[in-house]
């Protein structure tokens, strides 16, 4: 069931007065757990709960022939699927909508900021280049999948191995790791999605919070203020100041955010 | 070793490419039109507002907006796979978040309005020239309207802000690359639709928004002369 009329009217009230249902601030997430290995076959996953949201990402690689528009570089491969245990709302079926933006926004965060150094993932020019699946699944949906996605996309691919590689036999030995990690760059991508409702911005929505988001942004950028890649969602439109308000508030977000996954994870490195 | 930008076609920074807008090009469609930026030719129809099926999907409160773009297996050089991808199917919903702001959409409970969009051919930019041929054709059909929306992209080649990006600066890779910032607004200088690719800060992408709303007069006038021009027909 979508968000009723009178919650919606509720949600509101509150936000004027700078609050939300749950106590939080506009601009503060709800408790952030990250887990790292949850699954022993991937290269390298993640599952990152956010409140009650909880989704998986596992990244898993291959070796297969290039793009011939990039013959030295490795390949990126982006799928999500929302899982029908995750909510009364998904559907069995092919991929709709939201499972396929959600994988293009996270591919495009990834893609667009070089974070993964594809020039490394090079076996052979113009033959054989590693190609690098990084798959998302909501486990729970409840509210803000989009940003919980893109932290355990960086975790997972963070904790990532490579396989070894066995060139005459033109073999994937998976069970044998490499103890290569996966080779990144400095500079993180940090996905944050930022909701306007009413005049009121916040990040983190729970599902009841986000179905009567008027307009959405995410941004994937750096903590020093890069920007990759942004989308507009919501049939609502919003001006040019607002859109300037949430560019400051967005990066203001994203580094405490990267604080967050540093403190859940860095430290345990 | 760096090559320096320039606009491959010798256009200036904030020059837009020879526009044309024509409506009431399908005459089967409620309302038709297309749109083109130099070599980018999108084609628009709208049928509707008519009953939503299947049934479960209508809207007691307000109108539905289905659009649906896609690109002809031809309009690029390496042949598309007729149908629809993951590329086409965010660009479809985009198009609605964009267009839907200025739509008066309440007026129309239960029904739903389908909008079209086909590629031609393509040399970039070619969201953009779908979008402001499926606003022309929202308003050829007469479908009560408070704005127009109007979208260009701006980009970011190495340094330098450009306007209606074509394919081979969209490829720029040298320097900075190429940032691509695909934008809609209505008359007015409301976002409704805004994306991003490449690699920009903050304080650039204000002026690549600024830019936006300074070229975006332009575009609309385009599609005002080509609404009065239909109307002039008419008679």
């Amino acid at each position: 069931m979508k968000t009723s009329k009178l919650t919606e009217k509720r949600i509101k009230e509150y936000l004027a007065e700078g609050k939300r249902f749950d106590g939080r601030k506009p601009g503060e997430f709800r408790e952030i757990s990250i887990e790292t290995g949850v699954s022993k076959k991937a290269e390298g996953s993640a599952r990152v709960k956010i409140g009650k949201t909880e989704v998986i990402v596992g990244i898993k690689l291959d070796v297969s022939e290039p793009y011939p528009d990039s013959p030295d570089k490795g390949k990126l491969i982006v799928t999500s699927e929302l899982l029908p245990l995750s909510s009364p709302r998904f559907e069995s079926g092919p991929p709709k909508f939201p499972a396929i933006e959600l994988a293009r926004l996270i591919d495009r965060a990834i893609r667009e900021s070089k974070f993964i150094e594809f020039e490394k993932l090079c076996i052979k020019e113009g033959e054989k280049v590693w190609a690098v699946f990084i798959d998302i699944y909501s486990i729970n949906d409840d509210g803000n999948l989009i940003d919980a996605a893109g932290i355990g996309t960086l975790v997972a691919l963070k904790t990532a191995r490579l396989p070894k590689y066995d060139e005459k036999n033109e073999k994937v030995l998976y069970e044998e790791s490499s103890n290569k990690k996966m080779p990144l760059s400095k500079e993180i991508p940090i996905i944050v999605t930022t909701h306007k409702i009413g005049d009121n911005i916040l990040v983190d929505p729970t599902l009841e919070e986000e179905d009567i988001s008027e307009v959405r942004i995410t941004i994937g950028g750096t903590i020093d203020g890069t920007i990759f890649s942004i989308q507009k969602g919501n049939p609502k439109e919003i001006s040019i100041k607002n859109i300037y308000k949430i560019l400051d508030f967005d990066e203001k977000i994203r580094k405490k955010v990267f604080l967050n996954i540093e403190n859940n994870l860095f430290k345990k490195d | 070793m760096t090559k320096e930008f320039k606009r491959s076609d010798g256009r200036k920074p904030d020059e837009i490419r020879a526009m044309e807008a024509k409506v009431g090009v399908v005459p089967n469609a409620n309302g038709s039109a297309m749109f083109s930026f130099g070599d980018t030719i999108a084609i628009a129809a709208v049928y509707g507002p008519k009953k939503m099926h299947p049934q479960h999907q209508q809207d007691p409160e307000k109108g539905t907006l289905r659009c649906k773009y896609s690109m002809l297996s031809f309009s690029v050089s390496e042949r598309i796979r007729p149908g629809p991808n993951r590329r086409s199917t965010e660009i479809s919903k985009i198009t609605e978040w964009a267009l839907e702001p200025v739509l008066m959409i309440k007026k129309y409970p239960n029904m739903a309005i389908d909008v079209h969009i086909n590629i031609l051919q393509a040399n970039a930019s070619t969201r953009c020239a779908g979008i402001n041929a499926a606003a022309l054709a929202l308003a050829h059909a007469g479908i009560p309207m408070k704005d127009i929306v109007s979208s260009i992209s701006i980009g970011k080649i190495d340094k330098q802000l450009v306007v209606d990006l074509n394919k081979d600066e969209e490829d720029w890779e040298e320097g900075e690359g190429s940032t691509d910032i695909p934008i809609t607004m209505t008359s007015g200088g409301e976002i409704t639709h805004i994306q991003l690719d490449g690699r920009i800060t903050s304080k650039e992408l204000k002026e690549v928004i600024e830019l936006a709303r300074k070229v975006m007069k332009e575009i609309y006038e385009v599609q005002k002369k080509a609404l009065k021009d239909s109307v002039r027909e008419i008679k």
